[in-house]
């Protein structure tokens, strides 16, 4: 029973990284209309930022805070050379430019920092476990990660929802073209929102990698699943992004923790050993097709859609 | 009388709490050319996609041609000879002219499940499709890329497409809309031939092409039929010069 | 005139000429590559050549749909690996014969490309992109998990397909004819479809899905057609990159893999056909070449396709036909 809420607790983990960056992209390819594929990129930058300034400052929160910064400052001058350039463009030639970009930062962090994997301490006060339950014990650091993931879901809930801001954004993912004629400086828009989520997903890339290694590629895996999760939630949505993130995260961690118990009830043990990871990495994207038949636009499709 | 070519049922369709089109019933008369008129947002657009089959009505029939088709997606109403022109100009822009209506005679003429054999050689295709080009007066421009042509050009090849298909109806959503004066009395010269070939929709805004064409006039007022009758009762009838048509009349 | 020319106002005469003379040029240079072969080191010349055609017969399926008929399949690896994991699953097994591992890959790419096509269709842009993807990635999870048909590590294949039991294939230079008569026939096969009554269906559907329709075309019959046959086509590729690698791996139907073939289209310029060839030979050949100069190459090929996106519409066809003055449409 405890193991069952650990992978929940897991599960809730991975559902708020993936929000943090299925956000960004989803109001990037809400609102500009631009599919970013070196979007994981970011999330690898804040990584390693974070591991390089750590090693100059020593502390985690200065890491965090310089790491931050300078994936903001990147991803502004990414958005002045390149992106600027992709918005109305064909989304093959977005597909293309983009994965040019991550072709260039994966080979380029291997170039600065070696192919070995880093990693990236966690803070004293944090590193250890705490008992929930009896018998329970979970690392404070996951918890921090959650913690700290739905805290920039309400604060982004109220940015969106609540202030001037967040209605040119919620407008400009409606209909971009409109809220350029009513006279609102779209250019800045743009550059806010894509600085916004690039940042939010260096954040997650930050606060992952004490637990995971940091790699080049790192971001590739996780970029997929950020798609599906956008899809899924329906593209523009921040709502959407989160329901279908905590969804996701606790479809994937859970099938892939009791994919083999539960086949086992209906196969032997051999054949369920063989099945049960194919299927449970399946999971998300039987899930994704099956919403996507019933709601071809997702979930929760932003107005206009 | 004569079975009606199109006939409507008490349709409705809301559109979230909206409700666009109200307990509307119409028919049109074999080989009548019968004009839809009404304020903006009276509906009448959403009525054409009805008819046509790109929406689906809430409520109510639509039998097309002894059949009813409410049920019936799109393609399968414009296969029974169901052809229209839309109000924003619907062709394939990176096709010359001569190929768009060439498309709309390959829809009738047999399989076009073939992969082998140049279509754009066939005279099969290519003759009724310079013949159609022809009845618009497109027939000089046969071979000019479609989003090259001029607005008035590009909807008379909205016309020669519907022509080639051959229908059993013809629905006109506002055809002359955005064209000068002397584009418009072209289309209303060529309308007026077309009259008697096949029954015809005609939604338009353009007044003086409606007395000119129309057998029959429905007004269409918050997505109900107001009056229905021929252009002398239209124009009499007190509730819809109180509704709509005002002093557009003098 | 050729319908794989790019679409002009009046079919100008020049592009009507590369029709003709690039596909010409193309396939004059890959038949007379292994006469290069016998001055240089043959086997390299030969083995690197049959990739790129193999690549080739892919990109040609791909720019099928997505030139042609405006579906970005992101999922079209899973093709070329189904292909491949026919040979290796049957090699597997004792089975060598090309008679029955050929017809196999071909079913299984096209099955595979009915069963989830019939599906994805039913989506539209960005929707139907990551459809085609989360399909491909099944695939790809299911072949990693195959353990005894190697699974992530992949599979190695003892010996190449034979005909009639005739080891054919043992010999580089049959190989790579066979690969050449492969993609001959797929190009001449697409450059057909697109000329034909079903590939004018296909070009309005991408122009104009409504107007379609509202023609009387059952549209998603003809897309679904053109799926099923671009699918095949790539489980053709799959089947002789097992034989030329002797080897399978999930790594085949990666979406990076997916990602890489679309760049190879638009690389060399989509909707052309000839385009898809140069721009798979183009890719091959820098990241050949790139990557024996430096470990690193990857940083210099990724600006590059940047700069190719933001600078050079068309691709490398459009590029060609800019500098030599064509009028382009």
């Amino acid at each position: 029973m405890s193991l069952v809420f650990v992978q929940i607790l897991n599960g809730l983990q991975l559902g708020v990284l993936l929000f943090l960056i299925a956000a960004g992209l989803t109001l990037v390819f809400g609102v500009m209309d631009l599919i970013n594929l070196a979007h994981g990129v970011q999330y690898m930058l804040g990584a390693y930022l974070a591991v390089a300034f750590y090693g100059l400052a020593g502390s985690f929160l200065l890491a965090l805070v310089l790491a931050l910064a300078a994936t903001l400052g990147f991803a502004l001058a990414l958005e002045v050379l390149v992106f600027r350039r992709l918005y109305g463009r064909d989304h093959l030639d977005q597909l293309m430019a983009t994965f040019g970009i991550i072709l260039f930062l994966d080979q380029g962090v291997k170039l600065v920092w070696g192919a070995a994997p880093l990693s990236l301490p966690i803070p004293d006060a944090l590193s250890g476990s705490v008992t929930l339950m009896s018998g329970l014990l979970y690392p404070v650091w996951r918890l921090v990660i959650i913690a700290s993931g739905l805290a920039v879901a309400a604060g982004l809930y109220v940015l969106v929802g609540h202030t001037r801001v967040g209605m040119l954004v919620r407008a400009g993912a409606a209909n971009a073209a409109l809220v350029s004629a009513l006279g609102v400086n779209i250019r800045r828009l743009f550059m806010l929102v894509f600085g916004c989520g690039a940042m939010l997903a260096g954040f997650a890339g930050v606060m992952i990698a004490p637990i995971l290694s940091v790699e080049p590629g790192m971001g590739d895996t996780i970029l997929i699943l950020a798609f599906v999760v956008i899809v899924i939630g329906g593209i523009g949505s921040i709502r959407g992004a989160f329901v279908a993130a905590l969804m996701i995260g606790l479809v994937d961690t859970l099938g892939r923790s009791f994919a083999v118990d539960i086949l086992r009830l209906f196969m032997g043990p051999s054949p369920a050993r063989t099945v049960g990871p194919a299927l449970a990495s399946m999971l998300i994207y039987v899930l994704m097709a099956v919403v996507l038949y019933l709601r071809p636009a997702g979930l929760f499709p932003a107005a206009g859609r | 009388m004569a079975e009606p070519v199109l006939r409507l049922e008490h349709v409705r369709k809301s559109f979230g709490g909206l409700v666009v089109i109200d307990d509307l019933s119409l028919d049109v008369a074999a080989g009548e050319l019968h004009a839809i008129i009404g304020p903006n947002g009276a509906g009448k657009t959403t009525l054409i996609n009805q008819i046509s089959g790109l929406i689906k009505p809430d409520a109510g029939r639509i039998v097309f041609a002894g059949r009813d088709v409410t049920a019936l997606p799109a393609h399968a109403r414009a296969a029974a000879g169901l052809a229209r022109s839309f109000q924003v100009t619907s062709i394939l822009p990176g096709f010359s002219a001569l190929e768009n209506v060439a498309l709309a005679v390959q829809a009738r003429s047999g399989s076009s499940l073939r992969i082998f054999g140049r279509a754009a050689d066939e005279a099969e295709l290519n003759e009724p499709a310079l013949a159609a080009l022809g009845e618009v007066g497109l027939a000089p421009r046969a071979h000019v890329t479609a989003a090259h042509l001029s607005h008035g050009e590009k909807r008379a090849l909205e016309l020669a497409i519907a022509l080639a298909m051959a229908p059993k109806l013809l629905l006109l959503d506002e055809p002359m809309a955005g064209t000068g004066r002397e584009e418009t009395g072209r289309l209303v010269g060529l309308l007026r031939q077309l009259k008697g070939r096949f029954p015809m929709v005609l939604v338009e805004h353009d007044m003086t092409a409606v007395f000119a064409l129309a057998d029959r006039i429905s007004v269409l007022i918050y997505g109900r039929v107001l009056a229905s009758g021929t252009p002398q009762q239209v124009r009499a009838d007190p509730k819809v010069a109180a509704a709509y048509l005002g002093d557009e009349m003098e | 005139m050729g319908e794989a020319a790019p679409i002009g106002s009046r079919a100008a005469p020049a592009s009507a000429r590369a029709g003709i003379a690039v596909p010409g040029l193309i396939f004059g240079i890959l038949a007379g590559l292994p006469l290069a072969a016998l001055v240089a080191p043959e086997n390299y010349l030969l083995d690197l050549g049959t990739r790129i055609m193999i690549f080739a017969i892919a990109a040609v399926a791909l720019d099928l749909v997505v030139g042609y008929g405006a579906l970005v399949s992101f999922g079209h690896a899973a093709f070329i690996g189904l292909g491949a994991y026919a040979v290796g699953i049957l090699a597997a097994h004792g089975i060598g014969e090309m008679l029955v591992s050929l017809p196999t890959a071909l079913a299984a790419a096209i099955l595979f490309a009915l069963a989830t096509g019939a599906v994805s269709l039913r989506t539209r842009g960005v929707y139907f992109i990551m459809i085609t993807l989360a399909f491909s990635q099944m695939v790809f999870f299911t072949a990693s998990s195959l353990a005894p048909y190697g699974g992530d590590d992949g599979l190695t294949i003892a010996a190449r397909n034979t005909l009639l039991g005739i080891p054919l294939f043992k010999y580089p230079r049959v190989l790579y004819y066979v690969a050449l008569a492969a993609l001959a026939g797929t190009f001449f096969l697409c450059r057909a479809i697109v000329a034909s009554r079903f590939g004018r269906v296909l070009r309005g559907a991408k122009e104009n899905a409504t107007r379609m329709a509202t023609l009387g075309f059952k549209v998603y019959r003809f897309q679904l057609m053109a799926y099923a046959i671009s699918g095949g086509l790539c489980g053709l590729a799959g089947f002789l990159l097992a034989n030329a690698n002797d080897f399978v791996s999930p790594a085949y139907m990666s979406w990076q893999r997916s990602g890489e073939l679309i760049i190879m289209v638009l690389l060399g310029g989509i909707g052309t056909l000839y385009g898809a060839i140069i721009g798979a030979a183009s890719y091959l050949l820098i990241e050949e070449f790139l990557s024996r100069t430096t470990e690193y190459w990857q940083v210099m090929f990724g600006p590059f396709l940047v700069l190719v996106v933001l600078f050079g519409r068309g691709g490398l066809v459009g590029l060609f036909a800019r500098l030599t003055g064509n009028r382009h449409g």
